[in-house]
């Protein structure tokens, strides 16, 4: 993307203030999409980013610029710009020496979308459509959306560090209203995977089509979730956002060194059931959160964050590692070269546990069973946390009986660690998600096997 | 500046081939960002970006592509792939760009240069200022988690085959901080802020003395029972009570299915007491914009009157299908072909100010803050459950805090509980006012 020498040159124009470290991120990311609703294809979009932004840290201050210009000129523009914002007080020129750092993703892609018609794309909506619409009388609207974007990445910074990635995610989603007499309810069905158009070898663009459009139809039948607490179970692949809110955040270095984060001064000590291991894993292949690289060049890593309720880490950027003078733990990541990096979670996942799937439920007399997950949010300094349900059901003297309505439930990341009394033996991924954080949204995934939390408070509306 | 937008535009406009209508919208924006911690400057960023979108529609189907660049290569690119895309999409008899529509466009006062003069200095010890005003508001005040200053210049310019030439440019700046109040282990957050559009008018003093009023107040907080009571909502959760609202009176939520009230114009949805208006001409908003996403004049729209369902908000595309004129309610970015929502949304104030709310209120919660709203809340179905932390009322006074439960009803019935609106209606960095608003009977859900 930029020649060898002109980043050299660039790193020396960012290090003429008396820069300590000094990084170049360019960017070129061509993204396209495409949208069905009401029945018709509204719109293709193709879409081109490409710059850079240049950091420069000086003590405790990082000065930052970026510029779409990637011409030298503008380069070092920008990288003067940076080092004004850190003004260090030093001068003189230091030379930086890149070596080329090797990435690997261990696979490969088959299909560039690039190179796949945008027909096929569009057949690829209709036909969702086509199935999503006669799956049921009552489904009354669907829309139906398909996008992926390629990803190239440079980085190169003052510790002589150059790597590249190239990264292609491809996403499909498909979203289905039904009417009824009690109003109108909402079903949604995405996969996404950093692979790819052999996404669609992978899944049934039909079946996921059903699967909305079942979600929106069951919940025409679902009643008022209850209020108040009570047992809940969540069930494989229905979506690890519970982690990602109840621990995943709090274990971010930048928070945790702010004191805005509960876990703070907790590393060695037991923070959840036993049996529970929360890892954050960017190596994990074609995942959602998967990457070779992270956006400050470090090479992803499987991290465990909690082994067997004891917290063994916290996720840390170059930033925080330096700091600590400890290595990053490859969870540097950034929205876009517009963005600076900070400590963020890749696929965040629960380990498997030993108990059957069924004997949870039946085990539970009381409850309910959250099947799909919508989104959450957390506040890393109380640990207070809430997550949606978007398919949910009543558990009656352990059987699975009528439908809920939508609702969110509210708990306490530590206590509720410490509240997992059961962990099935079934895990699975769920669906790809988006974790925004300081304004920055970054692709990340998250899986769980089947548990149980012996209680949360469901935040329904019924007594 | 600008005008050179319009140029821009106006050259990609000049490309259109017969048949075609093409529209260009260019943006440019200086950014500014600055975080403190510490009594240092933790980072300080300083960007300009600039980006082209280009809609295409030709024989009645439409194409979008877009560039983060302005260079003539990027430009006929973009051209190239909008033209491209528009052959996929399906025809549609109703698809088409905005036209004139003779509304005068008021020239708000939306830019200062008093952004501009103000140096990179000044606005790090405005930074640092907040950081140390936060600090020494309360003892318990233990330390923050933010503390920043945030400002932006912005341009913009839409033009069009039908004639559309439009732009504008305009300034925003803000400061923002949560702090962190701790008490015997416990630790609680508030937030505060401040915005204008130069940095004078920024209110540091109170952006701090609300973030530690907020955090401290919160301390020993537990979570209540659960029973169905009256709220208070804080003006911050109204206006984001509000922004969800929006939804559900869009035209395009309306045409395709997705609206609660597609079907109730001229019916009462609300307490007598509601009066929605949407009106971006109004300076004082932060979201204030003299013209929509689509180069039309932007108007105030009484959505809902005495409670009564008055109007939904278009924009071109939505009001051509709908048989009526937009109303000025395009929203985009560079990136995107325009929707359409509420730019400015708020309650008409009552009479009463927040003491006086509370006064009247026996046994209630006061609801400082929500979260999950994107979660536990279905704009759809009107399904609403939120996270929320606040004060428990008890006898027309605050009393103790309360935290980790939720709040839970209808959007319909919410409407329709509303039982009183407060007087203090306030500017936030966000499309809705916020002011405070008491709603009966939700159902608190806690231990």
């Amino acid at each position: 993307m930029i020649e060898e020498a002109v980043l050299q040159r660039v790193l020396g124009a960012a290090l003429r203030t008396g820069g300590e470290f000094a990084e170049v991120f360019a960017e070129d990311r061509r993204s396209s999409s495409a949208l069905l609703d009401d029945g018709r294809v509204e719109e293709l979009t193709s879409g081109r980013d490409r710059g850079a932004g240049i950091r420069v840290v000086v003590g405790e201050t990082t000065g930052f610029a970026h510029t779409a210009d990637l011409t030298e000129a503008g380069l070092v523009a920008a990288a003067e710009a940076a080092a004004a914002a850190a003004k260090g007080g030093g001068g003189g020129t230091r030379t930086v020496a890149l070596t080329r750092r090797a990435t690997s993703r261990g696979y490969d892609i088959e299909a560039y979308p690039g190179d796949v018609a945008k027909a096929r794309k569009v057949e690829l909506l209709t036909r969702a459509d086509d199935i999503a619409r006669s799956s049921g009388s009552a489904i009354s609207q669907v829309s139906v959306s398909y996008g992926d974007n390629r990803r190239r990445i440079l980085v190169a910074n003052s510790d002589g560090l150059l790597a590249e990635d190239d990264t292609v995610r491809t996403f499909f989603a498909v979203s289905c209203v039904a009417t009824g007499d009690t109003g109108m309810q909402t079903g949604r069905e995405s996969i996404g995977h950093t692979v790819g158009f052999e996404l669609f070898d992978m899944y049934d663009v039909d079946e996921l089509a059903r699967r909305a459009a079942g979600r929106a139809l069951t919940k025409l039948a679902a009643r008022p979730a209850p209020s108040g607490q009570m047992p809940v179970v969540i069930a494989s692949g229905g979506g690890g956002v519970l982690f990602h809110e109840a621990c995943g955040h709090g274990l971010e270095a930048d928070l945790v060194a702010k004191g805005a984060s509960v876990f703070r001064d907790r590393v060695g000590q037991r923070v959840a059931s036993p049996g529970v291991t929360v890892v954050d894993d960017g190596t994990m292949a074609k995942e959602w959160g998967n990457i070779a690289i992270d956006d400050e060049g470090n090479p992803a890593q499987r991290n465990v964050l909690i082994d067997d309720g004891v917290l063994t880490d916290y996720m840390w950027d170059q930033l925080r590692a330096r700091k600590e003078g400890r290595r990053s733990s490859g969870n540097g990541r950034r929205q876009s070269y517009q963005h600076l990096p900070m400590v963020r979670m890749t696929n965040t996942y629960l380990l498997a546990g030993a108990d059957d799937p069924d004997d949870i439920v039946a085990s539970t007399e009381r409850g309910v069973l959250v099947k799909h997950l919508g989104g959450g949010q957390v506040n890393t300094a109380t640990g207070d946390f809430v997550f949606g349900m978007t398919e949910a059901y009543l558990i009656e003297d352990g059987e699975v009986t009528e439908p809920l309505r939508e609702g969110n439930l509210i708990g306490n990341g530590p206590e509720v660690l410490q509240r997992i009394d059961a962990l099935g033996n079934d895990f699975a991924m769920g669906p790809p998600g988006t974790c925004g954080k300081d304004g920055q949204g970054v692709p990340v995934g998250d899986g769980v096997p089947t548990l149980r939390v012996s209680s949360l408070t469901i935040g329904g509306t019924a007594a | 500046m600008t005008d050179e937008l319009l140029e821009l535009a106006d050259r990609v406009v000049a490309m259109a081939r017969p048949g075609e209508q093409v529209e260009a919208v260019v943006v440019r924006g200086t950014d500014t960002e600055i975080k403190v911690y510490g009594g240092q400057v933790e980072s300080l960023s300083s960007a300009q970006s600039q980006g082209v979108g280009i809609r295409v529609v030709v024989d009645g189907r439409q194409g979008f592509a877009y560039a983060g660049s302005l260079d003539e290569v990027a430009i006929t690119e973009t051209l190239a792939d909008a033209r491209d895309n528009a052959g996929f999409a399906t025809h549609d008899e109703h698809a088409g760009l905005a036209e004139p529509d003779g509304v005068p466009v008021q020239e708000l006062d939306l830019h200062r240069d008093g952004l501009s003069t103000f140096g990179p200095d000044a606005k790090v010890a405005l930074a640092i200022e907040l950081e140390r005003a936060v600090l020494g508001a309360d003892p318990r005040i233990s330390g923050i988690e933010s503390a920043e200053y945030v400002d932006g210049v912005s341009e913009a310019a839409v033009a069009t085959t039908t004639g559309i030439r439009s732009s504008g440019r305009e300034t925003s700046c803000y400061v923002a901080t949560y702090a962190m109040a701790t008490e015997g282990g416990d630790t609680q957050t508030g937030f505060g802020f401040s915005v204008g559009r130069e940095p004078a008018e920024l209110d540091v003093a109170r952006a701090a003395g609300e973030a530690a009023e907020r955090a401290t107040r919160m301390l020993g907080a537990t979570q209540p029972p659960s029973g169905r009571l009256t709220v208070v909502l804080d003006p911050w959760v109204t206006a984001q009570f509000l922004g969800l609202l929006g939804y559900t009176l869009n035209g395009d939520a309306v045409q395709k299915g997705r609206s609660l009230f597609a079907d109730r114009l001229g019916e009462a949805v609300a307490s007598p007491l509601v009066t929605l208006v949407d009106d971006p001409t109004d300076t004082r908003a932060f979201t204030a914009t003299d013209t929509d996403g689509e180069g039309l004049a932007t108007r105030r729209n009484v959505l809902v009157a005495d409670g009564v369902l008055e109007r939904f908000v278009h924009n071109a595309y939505t009001a051509r299908r709908a048989g009526t004129v937009s109303t000025g309610n395009a929203v985009r970015g560079f990136k995107s072909t325009p929707s359409v929502d509420c730019l400015f949304l708020s309650l008409a104030p009552g009479t009463a100010d927040p003491a006086e709310l509370v006064a009247s209120i026996a046994e209630g919660v006061l609801v400082q803050e929500v979260s999950g709203l994107h979660s536990g809340v279905n704009p759809v179905s009107g399904d609403f459950s939120t996270g929320a932390e606040g004060l428990r009322i008890r006898g027309g006074e605050l009393a103790e805090p309360v935290r980790e439960f939720t709040i839970a009803s209808t959007l319909q019935k919410m409407l329709h509980d509303v039982q009183a609106v407060g007087s203090d209606l306030q500017f936030l960095p966000m499309n809705a006012a916020g002011v405070t608003l008491v709603v009966g009977d939700v159902t608190v859900s806690g231990s």
